[in-house]
């Protein structure tokens, strides 16, 4: 063949490190998708993908936000490894979605050791053990007792900081993104329409309610989805048993310790059990998945976060079933301690997708209009 | 994928007929959609079903991975599909493309049969979809495969693995071992060993010679060096040789392929869908030298589409340049290598290589015979030039808006036409008997049906109809 042929060099995906590496790759594979188009019926980031003839940063990195790794496309795909396009976009997807969150929510150091290690995690939680090992035996600290021995007034004290600064931060990073992205201001309609998707999973959905290709290979499946609603549904009813108590508490002036029949034990109990079946699941599920489609960096740290997730529950549903008995008090200490270093990994970790998925659900609704 | 797949030498001497015992009841060639149809449709007969597979495992499916439909007759809403695509005009457009070279009994089988293959697909796991954004116009008459063509032969596949179909992948069959239309066994060289598989019944389903360019040079000369092609480098024609030279009767003209203008960067094998490049009605083409030499807004899709890969092969190394300019820079689908692009149109040509003089009196001339008009893109708008050979007789615009961009076109070869002829029942005839125990499917007997020409959707539609029919009657042999 006499004429040149278009160069297509492809370099692995974990070896693209800085923005615009990953950027120029994003480029190109999207370019071959757009020119597809055979996945359009699978997630939202097909259809939002065939309003763009080209892809700059705000538009990938929009298109990321989007994608739940679902991987339907990649097994659908004519041109996955080894055709020479190569392409892999569930991996591409999660690799930008990776640097975007290490970029937009600060300091950009405690994300990238939280996106990419086991021991932040690991630290947090010995320190807040210490923490909590300490304060439990300092009489002021245990007077009017909560549960065993904290009183409601220290935990007060240490969580309040605890949950306000990486919300502020995490605050913050959606708030950059959100610019990034070119979002205007939200309206009601914008926000009704990504809560309906995220409560129902949408994009996990295969586009016909078959399911996506994460654990079984070319087969779908929905255990991903039910998966991962029990951990939400788990997580958000937890979250409810903490409001309901604090409303309790200040608002009825009745405090903790509650009876069984009672709002925040039903959906403490209830979210609890939820919540550790879904992360136990997940764990399961990402046991079987192709580490290949996601985004390698990060699997580490992903396991870790479901771990976290999943000892916080477990540990709050041993505290309650040990209460009375002498190991009330440690279950206590580790329970404490594990939901400390969960809300410092809020901003920092797989946690912070929830709001960037939301904050880009939104900004998908505005475009649609 | 550009690595020529190697032609391997038949060992005769392991070739032994009648010695062994069958490893089936069964044996399908190809692993197309075809080949998987008959293979399903085998299997839930009771008949133990081997499949051969050339390709390794990631290349599995043939050219079925590219596709993306399956154009359907309907009465009424059916899936997908909405309103009625009744048999006679589904007919009526068979005949227009193929101009009447087609076999009316089988081709109405076909049309008629593919309501309820469009029931029986599902079944087996395929998911459709409502057709793909820009192709509104196939909207009634095909029903999409969610996720393309891949994705179904996926199905297909875990259908075969869940019916315990053994399915053999890097098996390339180097010759059959056929006596007077009856088939004793295949010679199979599997990852670099060379086995003879017996069984009751064959169903070739192997598809089409598409990327042996040797053959394609026995029609087209040394043209065939420089045309690319779409799908698959696995479909070398091979099965549908050797069954050939095993007496079958043949169809179709064994000098004609289906190829289409595409990107003349695409890779040489397998490029699929992307490769394609629509914007030649609102470009001008030129050839080498910068002149033009066809009509370029002779028609819509999808018959523009059919003859652009002839014209470029008739030209001087099957090579065309379509030149743009920004007005139409997104009238069509986005395509899958950028443009070359330039403010300047002198810059542009000599960037892509044309000559400079010949070339701008070219367009020049082109622009100076455009005229004032009302420009619609997605109808023939009538607004032609005047005065110039060949005219251009819809969308004529003057090339006069930077930037300029431009693209390289080459033929892209998708599908051949020589088939083996068969009977209703999918049977092969063999000198003009039916054969005792060969079926046919897919593209290696598709000529039947379509002599000539392009229908969208429609190689699926036989291949699924016929690969059943195959399937079924390859069982009941089995099984009698």
């Amino acid at each position: 063949m006499q004429t040149a042929k278009a160069q297509i060099k492809v370099t692995p995906l974990a070896q693209l490190v800085t923005n615009a590496e990953l950027q120029t790759e994003a480029e190109r594979q999207l370019g071959i998708c757009n020119s597809c188009r055979y996945c359009e019926g699978y997630c939202g980031t097909f259809k939002a993908l065939t309003r763009y003839r080209s892809f700059d940063a705000a538009t990938v990195n929009h298109l990321a936000n989007l994608c739940h790794n679902c991987r339907g496309c990649y097994y659908a795909c004519q041109y996955t490894e080894p055709h020479e396009f190569a392409l892999n976009i569930p991996a591409l997807l999660a690799n930008v979605r990776a640097q975007n969150w290490e970029q937009h929510v600060k300091p950009q150091a405690l994300s990238r050791v939280m996106q990419g290690s086991v021991w932040p995690y690991a630290l947090f939680t010995v320190l807040f053990i210490l923490l909590f090992s300490t304060v439990i035996k300092v009489p002021w600290l245990s007077a009017q007792p909560f549960y065993a021995s904290i009183s409601h007034n220290a935990l007060v004290l240490i969580f309040t900081p605890l949950f306000v600064i990486p919300l502020v931060s995490l605050a913050a990073g959606i708030r950059g993104y959100w610019k990034s992205v070119g979002g205007s201001r939200l309206r009601l309609s914008d926000l009704r329409e990504a809560m309906l998707s995220a409560a129902s999973m949408k994009n996990l959905s295969g586009g016909q309610g078959q399911g996506c290709n994460y654990e079984s290979g070319e087969r779908y499946s929905s255990s991903r989805r039910w998966a991962h609603q029990a951990t939400m549904y788990g997580f958000l009813l937890c979250f409810l048993s903490t409001s309901t108590a604090t409303l309790y508490h200040y608002v009825l002036n009745s405090p903790a310790p509650y009876p069984f029949w009672s709002l925040p034990k039903l959906f403490g109990v209830g979210g609890g059990l939820l919540l550790s079946t879904g992360c136990a699941l997940l764990w399961y599920l990402k046991t079987k998945s192709d580490r290949a489609l996601g985004s390698a960096a990060r699997t580490t740290a992903e396991y870790v976060f479901i771990g976290l997730l999943f000892f916080v529950s477990t540990t709050g549903l041993l505290l309650y079933w040990s209460k009375g008995t002498g190991l009330a008090s440690s279950w206590l200490i580790v329970h404490l301690a594990l939901v400390a270093t969960f809300f410092i990994a809020i901003p920092y970790s797989k946690m912070a997708h929830g709001f960037f998925r939301l904050a880009a659900l939104c900004r998908e609704a505005q475009l649609q209009r | 994928m550009t690595a020529p797949v190697i032609e391997l030498q038949p060992d005769l001497n392991v070739m032994t007929p009648g010695i062994g015992p069958p490893v089936a009841d069964v044996i399908v060639i190809g692993a197309g959609n075809a080949a998987l149809c008959a293979a399903i449709t085998a299997a839930e007969q009771g008949a133990k079903v081997t499949l051969l597979e050339r390709a390794p495992r990631s290349y599995r499916g043939g050219n079925s991975r590219h596709t993306r439909n399956f154009r359907c007759s309907h009465d009424s809403d059916l899936g997908v599909l909405s309103g009625a695509y009744q048999l006679d005009e589904f007919y009526d457009d068979l005949l227009r493309v193929t101009k009447g070279n087609t076999d009316e009994k089988l081709a109405k089988l076909v049309i008629s049969s593919a309501p309820e293959s469009y029931q029986w697909m599902t079944k087996q796991g395929v998911i459709f979809q409502p057709s793909l954004s820009g192709t509104l116009s196939l909207s009634r008459t095909n029903a999409f495969f969610l996720g393309g063509g891949k994705a179904l032969v996926n199905a297909y596949f875990q259908r075969c693995e869940d019916l315990n179909i053994d399915i053999i992948y890097n098996a390339t069959v180097l010759d059959l071992h056929i006596d007077n239309g009856d088939c004793d066994g295949v010679l199979v060289d599997i990852e670099g060993s060379q086995r003879y598989l017996r069984a009751t019944s064959f169903v070739v389903a192997a598809g089409g010679f598409e990327s042996n360019k040797e053959w394609l040079a026995e029609a087209w000369g040394e043209a065939a060096k420089n045309f690319l092609i779409r799908g698959t480098p696995y479909n070398r024609g091979e099965v549908l040789r050797q069954v050939l030279a095993h007496g079958a009767d043949s169809i179709g003209d064994p000098s004609q392929c289906h190829a289409v203008a595409i990107d003349g960067r695409a890779p040489e094998y397998d490029g699929g869908i992307v490769t394609r490049l629509d914007c030649v009605p609102f470009a001008v083409v030129l050839n080498k030298h910068g002149e033009r030499f066809y009509d370029e807004g002779e028609d819509v899709w999808p018959k523009r589409y059919a003859i652009w890969g002839r014209l470029v092969a008739a030209q001087p190394e099957q090579i065309a340049y379509a030149i743009i300019d920004d007005k139409s820079s997104e009238l069509f689908m986005p395509s899958v290598f950028p443009a070359t692009c330039c403010d300047s149109l002198s810059d542009l040509i000599v960037e892509m290589g044309l000559p400079l003089k010949e070339t701008m009196a070219t367009i020049e001339a082109f622009n100076n015979a455009c005229s004032e008009g009302e420009f619609h893109p997605t109808e023939l708008d009538g607004l032609s030039t005047e005065g110039i050979t060949p005219a251009k007789t819809n969308w004529a615009r003057a090339i006069i808006t930077p930037p300029f961009r431009g693209y390289m076109l080459r033929p892209g070869v998708t599908f051949t036409y020589l088939g083996i002829n068969v009977d209703e029942t999918a049977r092969v005839t063999f000198n003009g008997n039916r054969s005792k125990n060969v079926w046919a499917a897919g593209e290696i007997m598709a000529g039947n049906i379509l002599g000539e020409g392009y229908l969208a959707g429609f190689g699926m539609t036989i291949g699924t109809v016929f690969g059943r029919i195959a399937g079924q009657q390859a069982a009941l042999h089995a099984n009698s």
